[in-house]
């Protein structure tokens, strides 16, 4: 209870004298707002890439690539495959008995961004009939679907917002032919940054036999395994069978761990800045109570709670500014949407994550540096020799 | 109460070693209140912090309140300071932040007291001093004797056995430090309390039962 005691009141008393040290105080606490807002705001776009590719797919879903091929645009798939593939086991059918499968083109097309009016690569999926019963999650949000056989566009709700000119009603020239804008949709997911049109009219224009891949539903998620073996194994075929939630986290991967080491080594650096700058405030705040911890001591006070509270004064310090800089992260970035190259050498537009998981890693690295940064200022006030500092002015 | 033998002690200043007390001998009886003088650098505030347990001695054996200090570890002398010492300082050292009865309140709280009761203690102790009215009050809204009796209401809220007192009127004027002294031999003479303090004010060393003179790290007077 005594040692308690003492430790209640020289938190009490250190916390008592942060006014009269304000401005050294806000070192720390600037300091890590930065550091944590920095890192925070990295690893939410990483987060928020990863989140938008993650949810790309479903567990019944299979994407059947050229073997080989690790993305469609590396991939090829004759017409004549595709009928093969549609009579595949364990694949899902519609009210009328046909194959929910569709055979999709890719086509990468330059169209500026609204934000810099400078020209990104964005993916035209061309898609086969049954594109709305493979993909349910799909909604039309203005306008219509367009109409298989013409040149008429869906434009995605992430590359609407991204990319100029993608209204509803514009033309675009696509290989000196033009296509109308004839609505808007959601997905939720990558495909969102995509402008859709009917495959068959797509290889019209662009002059194609072949498509890029084949999606298809299954009955039961566990029947991939059979179709798999059944596909893999028909020497018509030389394709590779993928989960589609396989497809696109694996997709995602090389872009998120490349932000996710950006986001590290940043915050390292600045971790490393913002420690010393509360080690040296911690000194500056130990210095400026020198002859009242001495005097503390000298009646008796242990150098256990003296350095506690040193160090607990240091993390609420750094506890504050991580909740400042995480605050501020919150919001400024969370759900900003941006575009960046991802699969297929095309725009992916996904938004920022701040997460609670995300804001409790940031924390606890701000909690760290406040640990380092109190640890050495808070030994130096209980060792420092009494008959000194009793007398220091 | 305080039995010093052959006490040296050495500080190093870079290579060089600087012996400050030269083998002391000294004893003071319970119930003395006594004055260490002598002129600067005479090693009166070394010796003093050897008996509040501050410092430990080079050499020599120092007893106090019948504990060897020289074989006691720093956290050991830490309580037993807390136990036994009550330290009164030239500067007050008071806490800015705490009202007056919060500063006196310090050396219970490393006792095992509920805060109601630290809290009487602390204000006998400030009634004793005659602040009691000042118990809210801050340091900076305090005189400068407001402070040192203030102080001296800390040093004795424990009620240790002897109190240790480093210049207490040193920052203070003429008639200020007289009540200060006035008070100081009140509390030896009417509560019984052993006082060492250390003073270059032969007036104020006038208020002490005896004189003990220092000089270059000597004993070479202690009479009455």
């Amino acid at each position: 209870m005594p040692a308690l005691n003492q430790l209640v009141s020289l938190c009490w008393l250190g916390l008592g004298t942060l006014g009269s040290r304000l401005a050294s105080a806000l070192v720390i606490v600037v300091g890590i707002a930065g550091v944590v807002g920095v890192l925070v705001a990295l690893l939410a776009m990483g987060a928020g890439f990863e989140a938008t590719l993650v949810a790309t797919g479903a567990p019944d879903q299979a994407i059947v690539l050229r073997g080989g091929a690790n993305a469609e645009l590396s991939s090829s798939i004759d017409r004549q495959d595709v009928t093969v593939i549609s009579a595949g086991p364990g694949i899902a059918r519609d009210e009328r008995g046909r194959p929910i499968v569709s055979a999709e083109v890719v086509v990468v097309v330059n169209i500026p961004k609204k934000a810099t009016g400078t020209d990104a690569n964005v993916e035209i999926r061309g898609v086969g009939p049954e594109v709305y019963a493979l993909r349910p999650n799909v909604r039309i949000t203005s306008g219509r679907a367009f109409t298989p056989g013409r040149h008429e566009l869906l434009v995605g709700r992430g590359a609407a917002g991204q990319f100029a000119g993608l209204a509803t009603g514009a033309t675009l020239t696509l290989n000196q032919e033009p296509w109308t804008v004839v609505g808007t949709f959601e997905s939720g997911d990558a495909h969102e940054s995509e402008i859709w049109a009917d495959a068959e009219a797509l290889q019209s224009t662009y002059r194609r036999n072949a498509f890029q891949s084949v999606t298809v539903r299954l009955e039961r998620p566990e029947l991939i395994t059979p179709l798999e073996a059944a596909l893999t194994t028909d020497p018509r075929l030389h394709v590779d069978v993928t989960p589609t939630l396989e497809y696109y986290a694996t997709q995602s991967e090389r872009l998120r761990k490349l932000i996710d080491f950006l986001a590290t080594t940043v915050a390292v650096i600045m971790a490393i800045g913002a420690t010393f700058g509360a080690l040296n405030t911690m000194y500056a705040a130990v210095a400026a109570r020198a002859r009242e911890v001495a005097m503390l001591r000298a009646i008796g006070f242990a150098s256990g709670p003296i350095v506690v509270s040193v160090m607990l004064e240091a993390m609420l310090l750094a506890l504050l500014g991580g909740a400042i800089g995480a605050g501020l992260a919150w919001a400024i970035f969370d759900r900003y949407t941006v575009s960046t190259l991802g699969a297929n050498f095309s725009q992916v537009v996904f938004a920022f994550q701040v997460s609670p998981g995300l804001v409790a890693r940031a924390l606890g690295l701000a909690l760290l540096i406040g640990l380092a940064g109190g640890l050495l200022p808070a030994l130096r006030a209980a060792r420092a020799p009494l008959t000194d500092a009793l007398r220091a002015s | 109460m305080v039995r010093l033998a052959g006490v040296k002690k050495n500080y190093q200043r870079g290579r060089q070693t600087v012996e400050v007390l030269h083998g002391i001998d000294l004893d003071i009886a319970s119930g003395e209140f006594v004055a260490l003088m002598g002129p600067s650098g005479s090693g009166k505030t070394t010796l003093l912090n050897l008996i509040g347990g501050l410092d430990t001695p080079t050499a020599g054996t120092i007893e106090v309140a019948g504990r060897r200090l020289e074989r006691l570890t720093s956290a050991a002398l830490a309580g037993w300071r807390a136990a036994n010492i009550g330290f009164v300082f030239q500067f007050y050292n008071l806490l800015p932040v705490l009202p007056a009865w919060r500063n006196v309140e310090l050396p219970l709280l490393l006792t095992s007291l509920s805060a109601a009761t630290r809290r009487r203690n602390a204000l006998i102790a400030l009634e004793l001093v005659g602040l009691a009215a000042r118990a809210e009050h801050r340091p900076r809204e305090l005189s400068g004797g407001e402070e040192q009796r203030v102080a001296i209401a800390r040093a004795l809220v424990s009620d240790p056995k002897l109190l240790v007192c480093d210049e207490p009127t040193g920052d203070l004027d003429r008639h200020t430090a007289e009540e200060v002294l006035g008070l100081l031999q009140t509390l030896n003479r009417e509560h019984g309390k052993t006082i060492v303090m250390v003073t270059h004010d032969p007036k104020a060393a006038d208020y002490a039962g005896r004189r003990v003179m220092l000089d270059k790290g000597t004993l070479v007077a202690a009479g009455a």
